[in-house]
């Protein structure tokens, strides 16, 4: 059996006496998406930062690549393979797209600690950081400051930067946000390319998108995993269309 | 370089070299005309410059407002006095567990200083850079307060009245009693920090420290933590302002609990934000405009400071960028 990329065990996370996350079980294989649905404030962010190492979990341990990393920063898992992306954007605001790249590529190449010479006089990682825009077709823009940007290229920005790192996989939280029809069709056949290179745990509103990718589905209610399979099962189970009784899923 | 050459450079490059020049040239003219004061004018403007390129590094490109830098001002000042007044009496700082006496050369001393300042600002760093925001800016002076209050209350070093340096501490080349070799060394040490800062900025530390300043989660997910990072560049710019803090005191011959109060802390956060946060030059415009004024308008009246308020006011309200700002343009971002 291939070893699992991510895996959830017992992950929990209580805020007063609401359980955010409840004793979540969850893995992410390689070559797979795995999709996470779940109403409005099912506990989905929560379990996303838990993963990415912003929230430390009251019980349960994450393990990334076969690795125990459930008090690792969140800089320590994004080293070791784990790239995100944010529901809103992030990225910083005074850098042009470029820099937000170059940025990304320099903790692989040997991290903060350098000194002397200007990373922009580093001309193989600039090509390399070009290399990474034009996958997302941002190559064009790569000068402009990020503030000067659309909103949809922000979005491809975020996606460009956590490919950036390398990933082994990916976390992406709602990468279709407010995108349109249309650049929500050509970012679900791209992400769709991308999953041999990274696998990818996906958090998305837009069903349609979900669907058409997601080669598991995980129902998340209440911080509970009500239903976990592929897509098929998951649009037969009665419990998922309680939870989502009234909600578009089908 | 022909005309078209210099033309061709950034407006920042030829105002920062103009600033620089400038200073440069004040003394020089001073001195020809017999006029010291003004040599002594100059030299003021060098050393609160080195140490507003030092807070420079962590407010301007690491957004650490720091309100405790007058700390490592005076304590590179009290390392300056310390370590001359035990070279004078040929005594002790120490005899357990081995003997450490005193120095009157300045190389030994402002190694002494870097060292010392660098240690505290290690310290109050690692626990200051827990906190943001408003926190770290009281957190800051809190340690500044703590360390001002130590120095009064420490008579061997004249507690308030603080410390006479009687002979200025020494070159092993040139006379440092000269006011224009005094001046040279401080001008040089100023360049050199200048250099410096520009070199960090554009590095790879420089890159990831701004990143700091805009969005430490994307510093984060792009796999560098953003804690060790801020603390380097905070040490950094400790030792810097500490330098300067020991020019400072050999300058007067003279150091007291006044340069580490917190009102040089908020003068060292004058210059920066006058000349224009996160400019490389920005604290020689700052501290050159405030010394003038002092001069000039302190001249003639005790209240000079109003009209500082009111220039502070107009850059915060008005000029974002400060003097450099206003000269050459906004900044240009890679």
């Amino acid at each position: 059996m291939t070893e699992a990329l991510l895996e959830l065990k017992g992950l929990s996370k209580a805020f007063g006496a609401l359980k955010a996350s409840d004793a979540v079980d969850l893995t992410l294989m390689p070559g797979e998406i795995h999709a996470l649905i779940g109403p409005n404030g099912a506990g989905k962010s929560t379990l996303i930062a838990q993963v990415a190492g912003w929230l430390h979990s009251d019980a349960g341990e994450v393990h990334l690549l076969g690795r125990n990393v459930s008090h690792w920063s969140v800089a320590a898992r994004a080293g070791l393979g784990l790239g995100r992306s944010f529901q809103v954007s992030s990225l910083a605001s005074e850098f042009s797209a470029l820099g937000n790249v170059l940025l990304a590529l320099q903790a692989r190449e040997g991290g903060a600690f350098r000194f002397w010479s200007p990373l922009r006089g580093n001309a193989r990682l600039r090509d390399e950081a070009m290399a990474v825009l034009a996958r997302v077709g941002l190559e064009d823009r790569a000068e402009l400051p990020v503030a000067s940007l659309s909103h949809g290229e922000r979005r491809l920005l975020e996606v460009a930067l956590a490919l950036a790192i390398q990933p082994k996989l990916l976390l992406l939280d709602e990468p279709m946000a407010g995108l349109g029809p249309e650049g929500t069709r050509n970012l679900t056949a791209f992400l769709r390319g991308l999953k041999e290179e990274a696998a990818i745990l996906l958090v998305e509103h837009d069903m349609d998108a979900v669907f058409a990718l997601a080669d598991r589905i995980s129902v998340l209610v209440y911080g509970r995993v009500i239903a976990s399979g592929p897509p098929e099962e998951i649009r037969q189970s009665a419990a998922v269309r309680e939870a989502y009784l009234g909600d578009s899923l089908c | 370089m022909s005309t078209a050459a210099i033309r061709a450079l950034p407006r920042e490059t030829l105002v920062n070299a103009v600033l620089a020049l400038a200073l440069l040239a004040a003394p020089l003219i001073a001195q020809m005309l017999d006029e010291p004061f003004y040599v002594s004018l100059a030299t003021r403007v060098a050393i609160l410059a080195l140490a507003g390129v030092g807070l420079n590094l962590a407010l301007g490109y690491g957004g650490m407002v720091s309100f405790g830098h007058a700390a490592f001002f005076g304590l590179g000042g009290y390392v300056a006095g310390i370590t001359a007044l035990h070279a004078f009496e040929g005594s002790d700082f120490m005899t357990w567990p081995w003997s450490v006496g005193g120095s009157d050369q300045l190389l030994v001393v402002w190694s002494v200083a870097a060292v010392v300042v660098a240690l505290v600002a290690l310290a109050i760093g690692a626990i200051s850079l827990r906190t943001s925001g408003v926190y770290f800016i009281m957190i800051t002076l809190a340690f500044a307060q703590m360390i001002y209050y130590l120095a009064i209350s420490l008579p061997t070093y004249g507690g308030e009245d603080g410390l006479s340096i009687y002979l200025r501490n020494q070159l092993p080349l040139g006379d440092s009693n000269d006011p224009l070799t005094f001046f040279f060394v401080c001008y040089g040490l100023l360049l050199a920090a200048l250099f410096l800062s520009a070199r960090l900025v554009a590095a790879p530390f420089g890159v990831a420290l701004q990143c700091a300043r805009m969005n430490e989660t994307r510093l984060a997910t792009s796999g560098i933590a953003p804690f060790p990072v801020k603390l380097t560049a905070f040490v950094i710019s400790a030792v810097i302002t500490g330098i300067a803090g020991a020019l400072f005191a050999d300058l007067n011959g003279f150091v007291g609990p006044s340069m580490l109060s917190w009102h040089r802390s908020g003068e060292i956060m004058i210059f920066v934000i006058l000349g224009g946060v996160g400019r490389l030059f920005a604290p020689l415009a700052g501290a050159a405009l405030f010394i003038l004024l002092e001069s000039l308008i302190g001249g003639m009246t005790d209240r000079w400071q109003l009209f500082l308020g009111i220039m502070l006011l107009a850059v915060v309200l008005f000029a974002r960028g400060g003097l450099i700002g206003l000269l050459a343009g906004k900044v240009r971002h890679d």
